[in-house]
């Protein structure tokens, strides 16, 4: 039974590692701002595909920019 | 998309103005640039995440010149190196996760900038650069051509990095990583089995739950330990005392416990006592960090002025190292940063921050210009009489009486009763002590240390928090934020209000126009206009928006004479425009109305008086408070507006024109001598002293991201109307509180029984007090919930009532 000892202690330096990383996340500043990091993570996506979008729209959209700014 | 509104910034268009581009519209051609920026940089999914987030450019140039000044650099940026310089600016407009999107793709928009971060609560942008390539007024010019322009004011100057104070967040943390462990750990005694194996370990599991319980106790607990030992100092008992008592006793006694195995103790409770009440205290604290409640003259003086030296040539120079003899140039809606004389032929100085006059005052050659006013027309050239820190503005703000007392002006609610609860709590504790101590001497130890246990206030002290703090949440929500839960409970005594008039109950932003006299003819009035155009004075700038755009004609002969009018002959026939005598008013009569009187070919025609604007439902709103409040109206004004404020207000209401700001503070200080709490209401540097004195301060703010004066709470101009309910809310909000403290005493007198009788065991207690928090903290959440909607419906039925 002497096994709950080695269990025991196991899961408390688990919890003691999760404490720690907490302690991490806090100090570089993590829970400084909670609301900029879920708006952001939206975003890579966003411009990898308007990037290759854009490029094939570029000619036709150099065109209507030199039309528009005639007028 | 809607083609009324700019695609980029979501204004309505004028359709002369309408730019069609790229197949969107745009209402100015400054959106329009923004956009082409955008696309041109293939940055334009700009617009795929909110529909027009952006706004349009302002013409900045010139502006930020300071910025090519190294010293003035230096001392803005955060951190520095050759090759590497990090900048934190303040963007008022970051509103939307467009914003976040495009200011952190900055580096695809200029060389140089190597990463940029956005701090949305805070409305900051962080931006990381090389200044080998790119220097910092080159960003700030970057960031207001796309619509972001800076808020740079001398608050930013030499000021340190704030640390911010994250020891809460850690002593939950602690305090949580405890409770949880604890609770595990405690598990098997809660059953009390008797099995050999159980049996066997319990010391370990004793020992252990000890040693968990030394991090909560000792940490995370400390701030109560602190607030009793001070409380008890200066002889006033709060709520800390009991907690900390309650604590302390079941600590001691769970160790004994354990020591002479009598049982397993109370470290589960204490532990999630701990943690609770922590949470509270989480609760309760909702900043509003791109807000500042503790701002004084710094944020809204500029962080430099241009000099003008002796050889002609111009500087930018840092407003601290202004000195005598200087001479300084000024542009328009620049701020003038010290005391000085006007050396150009005529300037308008808008004052209505400093001293509440509405209307720009018009300065000549050789005049006196006080700093604080902002400068309305051409360029001026100005030669300083004080330096920043002996000009009169900065003099009123160092004045002592001008600094907002730190000291806790009220006692709250919580600690008030505590007082009697600590009380009666000793005194139930000693007398079951003595009836015990003849029966059963050990028992009576027992029961002592159980009664302060089981009634350690936890649901009391959670009270106030929870239901404070779901109201400030509430209100903030409505645009009106308050600096901390106190404010709420100083609102609810509230019973004089004292009403600023200049921003306050007026708008800065637009005057009523009337016309009196003659009726003009339209070939007249394109008349009139035209020769407006050619004038840079305030009122002819307001004069010129309010006339309808028939034609233009052009003018000649057209002259300025400073201190009269202006003059011009249009088509043959000769229009004059500016005060009563210049224009040939027939009979002179004294007037205190601001008015631009006009005469054609020797004619007089009438007069238009302009009025200040006020705010939408403040009719309303007065005749609601009048019921329940005093009200007073403070002005720096002359009383101009006398006759038509009183036709506004109800009657009895006081109303004192005139007043400079130390005569505000002393009104409100009258008030606070005859007993009454008071509340002021006001906008500007003028009330600053008044806000700082009175017993809640709010200010009023047409742009709460910019400027306002030291404060207790900001309200939103917009949301100026709903001051009443704003007050009934603090009312039900105490309500609610005393309702809960009933229920948790409730909880308390059950313990106690227990307790008195001596069969108060750990299990009973750990499931006690989980019950009696969570019972509190959902009873006060739904209550405060239930009256704020409920006093939101009462208040909309009543708008339709008077419509």
């Amino acid at each position: 039974m002497s096994v709950i000892y080695l269990l025991i202690t196991i899961s408390i330096f688990v919890a003691i590692a999760f404490l720690i990383a907490f302690f991490m996340a806090v100090k570089s500043g993590q829970y400084d701002d909670d609301y900029t990091p879920s708006v952001r993570m939206l975003f890579d996506d966003e411009t990898a595909r308007t990037q290759s979008r854009n490029q094939k729209a570029k000619s036709v959209n150099q065109n209507t920019t030199t039309s528009s700014e005639k007028e | 998309m809607d083609t009324q509104n700019c695609f980029h910034c979501g204004l309505d268009i004028v359709k002369e103005a309408e730019i069609v581009f790229d197949a969107k519209t745009f209402c100015c051609a400054g959106c329009k640039t923004v956009y082409e920026i955008f696309s041109l940089n293939d940055l334009s999914c700009y617009y795929d995440f909110e529909k027009s987030p952006g706004a349009s450019p302002q013409d900045i140039k010139g502006k930020y010149d300071f910025l090519e000044n190294e010293n003035i650099v230096s001392k803005l940026l955060e951190f520095q190196e050759a090759t590497t310089a990090i900048v934190s600016l303040s963007i008022p407009h970051i509103h939307c996760s467009s914003c976040i999107w495009i200011l952190e793709n900055l580096q695809r928009l200029q060389k140089g900038i190597s990463s940029s971060q956005v701090n949305f609560p805070e409305k900051k942008v962080r931006i990381i650069y090389n200044p080998a390539e790119v220097s910092l007024s080159t960003i700030v010019y970057l960031l207001g051509s796309i619509g972001y322009e800076p808020y740079i004011s001398l608050e930013n100057y030499e000021t340190p990095q704030t640390k911010t104070d994250r020891s809460l967040t850690y002593k939950l943390g602690v305090a949580f990583f405890c409770f949880g462990n604890i609770m595990l750990l405690s598990f098997p005694e809660y059953f009390e089995v008797k099995e050999f194996w159980l049996d066997n370990y319990k010391p370990f599991f004793r020992w252990l739950i000890f040693a968990l319980s030394l991090p909560s106790f000792l940490y995370s607990g400390s701030g109560y330990y602190v607030s009793a030992y001070k409380s008890i100092r200066s002889k006033m008992l709060n709520i800390d005392v009991p907690i900390a008592l309650g604590i302390i006793v079941m600590f001691i006694r769970s160790v004994v416990d354990i020591i002479f195995d009598y049982g397993s103790g109370f470290f589960d409770s204490l532990t999630g006592l701990i943690f609770f009440m922590l949470l509270g205290k989480m609760f309760q604290i909702k900043t509003y960090s791109f807000l500042s409640f503790e701002r004084d003259f710094k944020s809204y003086f500029p962080v430099a002025v241009t000099r003008i030296n002796v050889d002609s040539s111009e500087e930018s120079v840092p407003v601290y190292d202004i000195q005598k003899g200087d001479r300084l140039l000024i542009r328009n809606q620049e701020l003038i940063p010290v005391d000085g004389i006007l050396m150009s032929d005529n300037t308008a100085i808008d004052y209505s921050f400093v001293t509440g006059e509405a209307i720009p005052i018009n300065k000549k050659s050789g005049d006196k210009i006080f700093a604080g006013g902002k400068q309305l027309g051409k360029v001026i050239e100005m030669e300083v009489l004080f330096s920043v820190s002996q000009s009169y503005l900065t003099q009123l703000w160092s004045n002592a009486v001008f600094q907002k007392k730190v000291t806790q002006k009220h006692k709250s609610i919580t600690d008030a009763i505590s007082r009697y609860f600590t009380v009666v709590l000793l005194l139930i504790a000693f007398a079951a002590f003595g009836y015990w101590i003849f029966i059963d001497t050990n028992k009576a130890f027992n029961v002592f240390t159980a009664i302060l246990i089981v009634a350690c206030p936890c649901a009391l002290a959670l009270t106030a928090p929870f239901t404070l703090g779901n109201i400030l949440r509430i209100a903030g929500k409505q645009k009106f934020y308050l600096k901390n839960a106190l404010v709420i409970e100083q609102l609810a005594k509230v019973d004089t209000l004292v009403f600023d008039k200049t921003g306050t109950i007026t708008s800065n932003a637009a005057s009523n126009i009337f016309y009196e006299g003659k009726p003009f003819t339209e070939a007249n009035l394109v008349r009139i206009k035209s020769v407006l155009r050619g004038s840079n004075h305030p009122l002819s700038r307001m004069l010129y928006d309010l006339l309808p755009e028939i034609g233009k004609i052009t003018i000649s002969e057209f002259e300025e004479i400073t201190g009269k009018g202006i003059q011009a002959r249009v088509v043959g026939s000769l229009v004059k425009i500016g005060s009563a005598a210049f224009a040939g008013m027939p009979e002179e009569q004294q007037s205190l109305q601001t008015s631009v009187h006009i005469q054609i070919d020797d004619v007089y025609f009438g007069k238009y008086i302009f009025k200040n604007q006020y705010r939408e439902g403040l009719k309303l709103l007065f005749k609601s408070l009048h019921k329940k409040y005093q009200i007073k109206v403070l002005s720096g004004d002359n009383e101009g507006e006398k006759t038509a404020l009183k036709k506004l207000l109800p009657a009895g209401t006081e109303l004192v024109f005139n007043q400079k700001p130390e005569q505000k503070l002393e009104f409100i200080k009258k008030l606070q001598d005859s007993g009454k709490n008071v509340m002021m209401v006001g906008d500007g540097l003028n009330d600053a002293g008044a806000l700082a004195q009175s017993d809640v301060g709010v200010s009023i703010s047409e742009n709460v991201n910019v400027f306002s004066p030291a404060c207790d709470a900001i309200l939103e101009a917009g949301q100026f109307q709903k001051l009443h309910y704003f007050l009934k809310l603090s009312k039900k909000a105490m309500k609610v509180i005393k309702m809960s403290f009933g229920l948790s005493l409730l909880y308390n007198v059950v313990g106690l029984s227990f307790a008195i009788t001596g069969h108060l065991n750990p299990l009973i207690a750990a499931i006690l007090m989980p019950l009696s928090t969570i019972t509190i903290v959902s009873f006060v959440t739904l209550m405060s919930n239930y009256y704020a909607r409920k006093l939101e419906v009462m208040s909309y039925e009543v708008e339709k009532l008077c419509e």
